[in-house]
């Protein structure tokens, strides 16, 4: 549905995205992950055609976005960063607005706005000025307005910033049931978001694509260890008698919590628990667990970062 | 067809906005408050012209020449001043609040997005220039002008806002701040008004100079004569102000 190639983008003679590729296919939910200012904003503009690149390509439904941008416009419905809201204008006239520059045909205009109005939430708030509505209606405005003309692809630019936790849950509940039929690109720097919401993951650092790939396979590829959490009923006096448990590579003790760092395809747990019970220890809980996504992140953009 | 709709649906939007929002209103006001001091005041001048002519002091005045001209060359003026208000917003705003991005990213082009929203600033202009049609209306009830010079004098008022209102669409859409965008409107207005006046001590191209001035193009106008070559400077002066303007909004795409 979208494939990017090789899309760099320079602001002067500064690069903000470099030598960009991905494709995604369609109904999938892509989470574009990556630290503030490294070119996710860049690389959505461009897709949407809001921005041309500097060099490189990128296509939606088989469009060129520099040669037929109308038809690539037509396919996408686009959230940007800040809501593109009119403030003086009400809930009813925007989106009705909206639909029309949008190309949805008169015939269905009414149909569509409803259906939105009824989706996002916003039957309450549809006569009053979008000036006067909380952040997290306006937001709700903004969505409304990324998919009144039904797009086959939606791109969501940090969708859920600025709003308080139970706003942030509806939002994302929104877009996952509008992930089952649309093809969705969002962007986020909030980590659970993508776990929660997304099929695949492209994290891009500095303008760089340093990784793409589902989250099992990234935690899988990332996960030379593992970790494994014990927790005791006091804390540990000595650490140094698991050094020599075949498969444990580093044992650190938090208070009464000890997390064993193990290499894969061994099982260092039962000797490690006889071990801690011969001790006269009480054992509460024993966890082993993949890294989370945020630090297959953090290990992914520091080593980015160390390799340079 | 569907690029009628677009700019049509664009215009909409921005009639809804000048006069949902007060600035179409103050403006209005202000311009029709400053216009009557103006009828008042001339009108009282010329009376007094026309008792000296009673009184046998001969060469009394023509109302065309001493009341018409001189009433509207001072509303051009106060129009000049205040065109870049109704349309430093028009791009500008889109850009500070971020709406560009929708407008952009929408199957429009920025030629219907330019023309829409010069249309709907000269609506509004043009709204605005009607009202003050009062104004000769008492002269048809109360006296007998020659209806020629006022059609002429109006047609020229429209031309001239057309003129305005395509300098004040460049400006918004080179700035995201609205003042800047009114001075830039203002400044290069108030050039354009008056680089006629460069043709008096000018040794060549004197000619030009006057052609692209807009108060020579007037100056006939409020005489009763349109030509050819008024109508001509005023649609392709308005057709480059634009076509300048969608250049601007598109190279942003890709800076």
């Amino acid at each position: 549905m979208i494939e990017v190639q090789e899309l760099t983008k320079y602001y002067g003679d500064r690069p903000a995205i470099q030598d960009v590729s991905f494709s995604i296919q369609k109904g999938e939910v892509l989470g574009f992950l990556g630290p503030n200012g490294a070119g996710k904003t860049t690389t959505m503009r461009i897709i949407t055609g809001y921005l041309m690149p500097s060099a490189g390509r990128a296509f939606v439904g088989g469009h060129d976005v520099e040669k037929e941008p109308l038809e690539v416009k037509r396919l996408v419905g686009y959230l940007p960063e800040n809501p593109p809201i009119y403030l003086d204008m009400t809930v009813r006239d925007y989106l009705y607005f909206i639909s029309e520059i949008k190309g949805v045909p008169s015939s269905q205009r009414r149909e569509s706005v409803a259906r939105v109005v009824e989706r996002c939430g916003l039957v309450d708030v549809y006569d009053r000025l979008i000036g006067n509505l909380s952040r997290g209606y306006k937001q709700r405005v903004a969505i409304a307005q990324a998919i009144v003309h039904d797009p086959e692809v939606l791109i969501l630019d940090e969708p859920t910033i600025g709003l308080d936790p139970a706003q942030v849950v509806e939002i994302r509940e929104l877009i996952r049931e509008l992930g089952k039929e649309h093809t969705v690109i969002l962007s986020t720097h909030i980590l659970p978001e993508v776990t929660m919401t997304c099929n695949r993951v492209l994290i891009i650092n500095e303008g760089r694509l340093i990784a793409a790939d589902t989250y099992e396979q990234l935690s899988r590829r990332l996960s030379d260890r593992r970790q494994v959490q014990i927790l005791l009923d006091r804390p540990l006096d000595d650490e140094s008698f698991f050094q020599d448990v075949p498969g444990v590579e580093s044992v650190r003790a938090e208070g009464r919590e000890l997390v064993v760092s193990v290499g894969v395809d061994t099982a260092p747990q039962p000797e490690l628990i006889r071990r801690l019970v011969e001790k006269g220890y009480g054992i509460l809980e024993v966890r082993s667990s993949l890294p989370s996504l945020e630090e297959i992140y953090l290990r992914l953009i520091s080593g980015e970062k160390g390799g340079h | 067809m569907q690029r009628v709709k677009n700019v049509f649906a664009i215009w909409k939007k921005e009639m809804k906005s000048y006069f949902t929002s007060p600035i179409a209103y103050v403006v209005t006001a202000v311009f029709l408050a400053i216009t009557a001091y103006f009828y008042n005041t001339i009108l009282k001048i010329f009376i007094r012209f026309q008792f000296q002519r009673f009184m046998g002091l001969g060469g009394g005045p023509n109302l065309t020449d001493h009341f018409l001209r001189p009433l509207y060359s001072n509303m051009a003026i106060i129009l000049l001043l205040i065109s870049p208000v109704l349309t430093m917003r028009l791009l500008a705003e889109e850009k500070k609040q971020g709406t560009f991005e929708v407008l952009l990213t929408s199957p429009v082009t920025t030629t219907q997005i330019v023309l829409g929203k010069y249309f709907a600033a000269l609506t509004t202009y043009t709204i605005m220039i009607a009202l003050t049609f009062l104004y000769p209306l008492f002269l048809f009830i109360y006296s007998s002008p020659e209806p020629g010079p006022v059609i002429s004098i109006y047609l020229g008022l429209f031309l001239l806002g057309s003129a305005f209102m395509a300098v004040g669409t460049f400006t918004s859409a080179l700035t995201e701040n609205q003042i800047i965008a009114a001075v830039l409107a203002f400044g290069l207005l108030l050039i354009f008004w008056v680089i006629g006046w460069a043709a008096t001590t000018a040794t060549q191209g004197t000619e030009f100079l006057k052609y692209i001035s807009l108060m020579e193009h007037f100056g006939d106008m409020s005489k009763g004569l349109i030509t050819t070559r008024n109508v001509v400077f005023f649609v392709s002066f308005v057709g480059y102000l634009l076509f300048l303007t969608v250049t601007a909004i598109e190279s942003q795409k890709w800076r």
